[in-house]
């Protein structure tokens, strides 16, 4: 699934004509991908329209890095405020509170409320030092305050025993007195799962929230979680404060674009992410992991970011400049560029980022590639300053001299100039250019394992 | 957006199938909440408006992009001889028509084994307990093999359901080798002259290979007893969950050789959706459908009453 999006991001990046802004237009068919990719991590339609919208307009007019298409930069974008939304007002748990304070559990059937219980428990008790005690308020499921007791003791926490026939009510209040009289540090409280449109079953969380009042009241979500996030998250916090979210299950490979709905519709935090079912299998939630794999750009987004961070922007600029006032594009130019490609960790490791290069990147051999890299840049090295500007004096008995100092054969020097020619040729046909562009036009003649113009590899 | 309020029903109250009538206690209660997007189906061209709000619904309810393209696409073949309403339901109904596929306890296989796998949480011991009820009332004797030993009390667990329904429960110690403990119960269902065995497995997300291993090795070690065995590998999914639901079924199937789907939890206001989807990419029958947590909540699958369900306008 990662790489059919990073396939599709791949032509839409190959329409874009250089444009040193984000526009409507040169944005549209990235908006959709975008679109597509949230749709496909299970972000809830609402969320993704109503995030689109808030994105898009955001971009618009935004400048663009001249190593960046505006694709790039649309994604950059959208890759930032999805950090932004899940992780802004990030916060530790809530143990501000007179002791025993008290967590409170809520969520659907199956999410992972006990195992959470345990884990947080076990979280608190190490990372915090704290006394917790643990209660099951669950009376319907079969064995479920045994579970709670099993899981009790694996994390060496405080376990109040309760039974079927009490109200869960009755059971928390008893719980926290307990816990008061055995001066713990927190108390928490499992409760059954529940579905949002079950209205007694939520008026009976409700109240035992009411006859409670918890400092946390925690949303456990699985992260396979489709569509209905939406509809649940918005139940849920509307019969319930909720003050944090623990997205479970998160171990899976599901995309996990329930993490975005439930943190759009409730506006509460993402605590923890659930990694496994042992019980230290608790991880404090990192947005910037959870954004690229909800937009399965893993790849884009690194590499941009890498782009944006590591290339030399003023010799980028200069060439953008250059390029644009229609001067030529001289092997110079063609030694930054290949100087810049290296520096970004070489051939194979750009192409292993680059949409649509992922599988590519295991046939091409990117040792080999490195070393043409090196060669190539050797033989500009051999010129003149004077034959680098003016790559047409170069005639045969320079070329001889060249390949000598060099270290290659003549027709090596030849194929150098021949994808020069044709690389300055597609520069002058740019309005922008740039590292970005210059790497689009070498993957656009991938096909045949080659760049357009580059001798092959040996 | 919904499913519900795209259409004024047509259908009599008579011809109101089964499903509907459990499923839809659940769902009139998400209906009476949502704005019906209306009766875009008044006029009697798909318009692109018309295909957006179809896309949005199929959407919302988890059909994956391909599908709902898929879909989309049938429906404008098909509007061309029918009515729109009619184009999309029937194109839905026979998107899903193939998997509809009741389980058969074979007569003259004894014990007829039933293996229950999925990922967890989805619900495989609940079905488990109603499975129970639904093979009793055909006259079957049933055992169980608590083949979790690995969740906390997941044996305890089994064992209530037992207890409901009066059938017997094997099960070790807490940290068994499931392999052994269904093996065990086979040869003691073989004994006592069971007609069906029901095995409970932890759940396992199918990303986990080791634990995909596990289920591998339950079936080696199963077939030393009896060749065939397990006779029917059930798939237990969250009706919640979203495009995740088609990796699933595709690695389960795969390594545990499922042979049927239950979709649980669609008494809640998920959409179940992604039954399209894997009708589409996959062809694994659907047995039954998980409506609630009671032990008479498990239902047989039924495309009509399905779409039907899912198109009602209350
Ligand atoms: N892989 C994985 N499994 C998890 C995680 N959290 C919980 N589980 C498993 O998910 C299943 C359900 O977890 P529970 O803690 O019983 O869920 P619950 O919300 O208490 O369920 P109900 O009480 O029935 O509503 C169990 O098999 C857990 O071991 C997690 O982060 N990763
Ligand atoms: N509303 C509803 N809840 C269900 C349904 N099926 C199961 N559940 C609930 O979902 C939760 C998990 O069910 P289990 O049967 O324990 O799931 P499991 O797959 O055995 O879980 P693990 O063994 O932990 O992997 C329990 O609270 C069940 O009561 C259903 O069809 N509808
Ligand atoms: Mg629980
Ligand atoms: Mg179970």
């Amino acid at each position: 699934m990662f790489g059919n999006l990073s396939d599709r991001l791949q032509s839409t990046f190959k329409n874009l004509s250089g444009q040193g802004r984000i526009t409507e237009t040169n944005i549209q068919a990235t908006v959709r991908e975008v679109r597509m990719a949230l749709l496909e991590a299970d972000v809830a339609l609402p969320v993704v329209k109503q995030f689109t919208e808030q994105v898009r307009e955001r971009a618009l007019g935004a400048e663009v890095l001249s190593a960046l298409s505006p694709a790039q930069a649309f994604i950059k974008v959208v890759n930032d405020a999805l950090v932004d939304i899940m992780g802004g007002e990030r916060r530790e748990i809530n143990l501000r509170a007179a002791p025993p304070v008290v967590i409170l559990m809520a969520g659907l059937q199956g999410a992972g409320k006990t195992t959470t219980v345990g884990k947080l428990g076990r979280f608190l008790t190490g990372q915090h030092k704290k006394k917790v005690m643990v209660v099951s308020a669950d009376v319907y499921r079969p064995a479920a305050i045994d579970q709670l007791e099993t899981v009790a003791t694996q994390a060496g926490l405080t376990f109040f025993p309760s039974n079927t026939s009490q109200k869960p009510v009755d059971i928390a209040k008893a719980a926290i007195a307990e816990a008061k009289r055995k001066l713990m540090d927190v108390v928490i409280v499992d409760t059954a799962g529940r579905l949002a449109i079950d209205d007694a079953m939520m008026d009976e969380i409700k109240a035992l929230h009411a006859a409670i009042n918890p400092t946390e009241t925690l949303f456990v979500v699985d992260a396979m979680t489709g569509q209905d996030a939406a509809n649940t998250a918005k139940a849920f916090s509307e019969a319930l404060p909720l003050t944090g979210v623990v997205l479970s299950k998160a171990d899976g490979d599901s995309r996990g674009g329930a993490a975005l709905s439930v943190r759009m519709i409730t506006g509460a935090p993402i605590l923890f992410a659930g990694m496994g079912e042992k019980l230290d299998a608790l991880e404090v939630f990192h947005p910037d992991r959870m954004a690229s794999r909800i937009l399965g750009m893993g790849d884009v987004v690194s590499l941009v970011e890498q782009v944006t961070r590591d290339v030399d922007m003023a010799k980028a600029e200069k060439l953008a400049k250059k390029v644009k006032k229609g001067k030529k594009f001289d092997l110079e130019d063609l030694r930054d560029q290949m100087l810049q490609m290296q520096s970004l960790g070489g051939v194979g490791s750009l192409m292993g980022k680059l949409p649509g290069m992922g599988q590519m990147a295991g046939q091409v051999d990117s040792a080999k590639g490195d070393k043409e890299v090196n060669r190539m840049v050797a033989i500009i090295n051999s010129m003149t300053p004077q034959e680098r500007k003016f790559p047409d004096i170069i005639k045969a008995s320079r070329k001889k001299r060249i390949a000598k100092g060099s270290g290659v054969e003549i027709q090596d020097v030849n194929r150098l100039l021949k994808q020069h020619q044709q690389m300055a040729k597609m520069m002058k046909k740019m309005a922008g250019g740039g590292m970005a562009k210059m790497m689009q036009m070498m993957k656009g003649g991938m096909a045949g394992g080659m760049p357009p113009g580059m001798p092959p590899f040996r | 957006m919904s499913w519900f309020g795209l259409f004024k029903s047509k259908k009599t109250e008579t011809e109101k199938a089964s499903l509907s009538q459990r499923l839809g206690e659940g769902l009139a209660k998400t209906r009476a909440r949502m704005a019906g997007i209306g009766n875009i189906f008044k006029r009697d061209v798909i318009d692109e408006d018309t295909i957006e709000t179809l896309e949005d619904t199929l959407l919302s309810a988890d059909v994956s992009i391909p599908t709902c393209n898929v879909i989309i696409d049938g429906i404008k073949a098909r509007a061309k001889q029918s009515d729109p309403q009619t184009a999309f339901r029937d194109t839905l109904i026979d998107l899903i028509q193939p998997l509809k596929s009741d389980l058969t306890v074979t007569e003259g296989i004894k014990p007829y084994v039933i293996l229950v796998v999925g990922v967890n949480g989805s619900g495989k011991t609940t079905t488990i307990g109603k499975l129970t009820k639904k093979l009793q009332q055909e006259g079957k004797r049933v055992m169980l093999a608590a083949g979790d030993t690995f969740r906390a009390a997941a044996s305890e667990q089994l064992a209530t359901w037992g207890e409901r329904n009066n059938v017997p429960v094997i099960r070790q110690a807490p940290g068994a080798d499931p392999a052994a403990v269904i093996f065990d119960a086979y040869q003691s269902a073989q004994a006592r002259g069971s007609d069906v065995l029901i095995a409970d497995t932890a759940g396992r997300l199918q990303n986990q290979s080791g634990l995909m291993d596990e289920l591998a090795k339950i079936r080696r070690v199963l077939g030393k007893a009896e060749a065939d065995a397990p006779h029917e590998t059930l798939l237990v999914i969250d009706g919640t969950t979203g495009q995740n639901a088609l990796q699933q079924a595709k690695l389960f199937k795969d390594i545990a050789h499922v042979t049927g789907v239950v979709v649980t939890k669609l008494d809640g206001s998920a959409r179940g959706g992604m039954i399209f989807t894997l009708a589409h990419e996959l062809a694994i029958p659907v047995r039954f459908i998980g409506v609630g947590e009671s032990v008479d909540d498990l239902q047989l699958f039924d495309p009509d009453a399905f779409v039907d369900t899912l198109l009602d306008d209350n």
